[in-house]
């Protein structure tokens, strides 16, 4: 078991929308975007969360680091609860849980140089770093992210797509933080630039000790930065446990659907017969009783329509908890 | 040997802008037979996306304006038509698929009579037999319930499915040559995996060609019988889908493969191309790609590599000065 110290701890969350046409006095419909999601993060570690659009995994991302309140649920960070605090507490704490954005082109200030941008986390957080050393510490984090320091002076139009990722790092990086929620940090970059942002990532991991929650739509991306996988669909985690395991042996009949229709980057590979999942996800103003997955299920029965699947380890799975009534446990581990 | 049913010839394109002429696409050459599938493959900015609205007679000019080279369809040269003619030929003969439907598609119509209209229009259909064979398309498509979901406005219908009626429309009146700009970039793998699906399964019924402009070397691997790779405005270079990706005869392509991360080899760090495409405003002489790469020579920054056959009497071209070195692994 995994000896290292638990950073973040994201317990029951639950966020919920009002749809529009909501009113006072009536029960208005909301959208579930996320319905009770309960997982830890360890310092220097990666949990990967997957996923389809629609599958909550954004708001995740903006309730963790406090951009959206949380309907129920609490995120702790070192035991302490985000939400929960005011005033300075708050505030010191809300500065070791940063996040990065997807979009490197509307996340940064077109009007302020990268300087004014990586200047402001100390001016929200005054106390973090003396006025005086603030200026060398840009330059500082400039270097650390792979940018050149004498372009301290430009606007983000001067840069290139990664560059301006990499300012977003830097920023994000600012207030020496402890955990970085990644919100597709990469889907915006093109291909020949993701690797580079990627392999910046890791290496800010290894030389700080970030434990990241990186959330993208590119399973093998995912794959790729992750130390355990989340899988998420319509609000709730469908399956959560180590990379191998989760994607080499999927047990969630919806994770072994969504891997099976990432697309293999081998011609010879052709040819394979592979089960597609039909349709899209239902509605979470509306979802189906019981197990959420069940109308796309190939597995489903009776019972899954009545009961809902808690998430719970299974003892020949290993390292991983599972919310199926009828998972899928490969025979290799049967017989072992 | 059949005869390519869209062959394009040494395509320019250029853009007149503020900071000056912008040229998108260069010397592109491609061709594409009946029934087989090319993918046209490239970042932001290649080109790709350009060439694929020449074709289609897309581009707005100015600021665009076709500088050189052929689009032959059938044999025949679209840029020398007369615009009524050139109209009449792609509007039955080629059609395409956007990235982004729901602006392609009208908000204030029904996806049928968007359909059906169109049927009338072309082929001079009579309202009621337009309509029912809009029904038919949109089945075609496999979207359950077609007759109901004709009488739906494209914002009732979800990405994956709206993709789908872009399909529809676009098979709607046969055409030989079906070009699809990113069609599925917008949509989750699992809906992804259900369009190319469907093109493949379209494809094989109708003996159409089918022209793919993407960035995903996965989709490309999936369904391409032959691949064009297209950097700063050039293809630089193009085989069979098999030959590419067992070897390349081109840094960038090579890079490119090698940066994706590989569930089968779990290497710590993943293999990166440095630095960012180049501005096309600013070229200068030489290989675009040459302050990138990782083989380049000094020759590299004086003369432009020519798209070249690697071995004599193979199909695969390459633009690099050490294609051959590249090829046999020693540069």
């Amino acid at each position: 078991m995994d000896e290292r110290e638990v950073v973040l701890t994201v317990d029951a969350l639950t966020k919920h929308f009002p749809v529009r046409g909501a009113r006072f006095g009536r029960e208005g419909k909301v959208v579930r975007a996320l319905d009770g999601v309960s997982f830890e993060l360890r310092k220097g570690e990666t949990l990967g969360i997957v996923g389809e659009s629609g599958c909550g995994k954004s708001t995740l991302a903006r309730t963790i680091v406090g951009l959206e309140t949380p309907t129920s649920g609490a995120v702790r960070f070192r035991g302490a609860d985000l939400h929960g605090l005011r005033g300075r507490e708050r505030d010191d704490m809300r500065r070791r849980v940063q996040i990065v954005l997807q979009d490197p082109y509307s996340s940064l200030n077109p009007r302020r140089t990268v300087q004014e941008t990586l200047l402001q986390p100390f001016q929200i957080h005054p106390d973090v770093v003396p006025r005086a050393k603030r200026l060398p510490r840009v330059k500082e984090l400039v270097e650390l992210v792979g940018l050149n320091p004498d372009h301290l002076d430009r606007y983000p139009f001067q840069f290139s797509g990664g560059q301006r990722q990499r300012i977003g790092i830097a920023r994000a990086l600012a207030l020496s933080p402890e955990v970085i929620v990644c919100d597709e940090p990469v889907s915006a970059l093109d291909v020949s630039v993701q690797a580079q942002v990627v392999n910046l990532l890791q290496r800010l991991q290894r030389e700080l000790g970030l434990a990241y929650v990186f959330i993208a739509h590119d399973l093998s991306v995912v794959r790729h930065i992750s130390d355990r996988i989340g899988v998420m669909y319509l609000g709730k985690v469908a399956e959560l446990g180590e990379r191998g395991l989760v994607y080499d042996s999927p047990a969630h009949p919806y994770t072994d659907a969504l891997l099976a229709a990432v697309p293999i980057p081998d011609p010879a590979a052709r040819g394979v017969e592979r089960a597609l999942l039909a349709g899209d996800p239902p509605s979470p103003v509306n979802p189906p009783s019981g197990c959420r997955f069940r109308t796309r299920c190939t597995r489903a029965q009776d019972i899954c329509a009545v009961e809902e699947p808690i998430l719970h380890s299974i003892e020949p799975l290993g390292a991983r908890d599972v919310a199926c009534h009828f998972p899928l446990i490969p025979e290799n581990t049967l017989a072992r | 040997m059949t005869t390519p049913v869209l062959s394009v010839r040494d395509l320019c394109v250029e853009f007149r802008t503020r900071d000056g002429i912008v040229k998108a696409v260069q010397d592109v050459t491609f061709e594409v037979e009946a029934g087989a599938t090319l993918a046209i493959l490239g970042e932001s900015g290649s080109g790709k996306s350009v060439t694929a609205q020449t074709v289609m007679n897309l581009i707005e000019s100015p600021p665009g304006r076709v500088a050189g080279g052929q689009i032959l369809f059938e044999g025949r040269d679209l840029l020398t038509m007369s615009p009524e003619e050139r109209r009449k030929v792609s509007a039955e003969g080629i059609a395409m698929v956007f990235q982004d439907s729901l602006s392609a598609l009208n908000p204030v119509y029904t996806v049928g009579e968007q359909i059906a209209e169109l049927l009338r229009v072309r082929r001079g259909m009579k309202r009621k037999d337009a309509w029912n064979r809009a029904v038919e398309l949109i089945a075609r498509v496999r979207i359950p319930a077609a007759a109901d979901r004709a009488k739906d406005y494209p914002h009732q219908f979800s990405g994956g499915m709206r993709q789908r009626i872009m399909i529809a429309l676009a098979i709607a009146l046969d055409p030989k040559v079906l070009i699809a700009d990113e069609p599925t970039t917008a949509l989750d793998v699992t809906v992804q995996a259900q369009i190319m699906d469907l093109l493949v399964q379209l494809q094989r019924e109708t003996g159409m060609a089918l022209v793919l402009i993407t960035h995903d070397l996965g989709v490309v691997a999936e369904v391409a019988d032959q691949i064009a790779v297209m950097y700063a405005g050039r293809v630089v270079e193009r085989g069979t889908i098999f030959d590419l990706y067992e070897r390349t005869a081109h840094p960038y392509t090579r890079g490119l493969l090698r940066s994706m991360p590989r569930p089968d080899r779990d290497d710590d760090t993943l293999w990166a191309i440095p630095g960012s495409p180049p501005n096309l405003l600013d070229l200068g002489p030489g290989c675009a790609f040459r302050s990138r790469c990782d083989a380049a020579i000094d020759l590299c920054s004086i003369e432009r590599p020519e798209p070249l056959p690697v071995i004599v009497g193979d199909p695969r071209v390459s633009a690099c000065h050490r294609r051959e070195e590249v090829l046999s692994g020693r540069a």
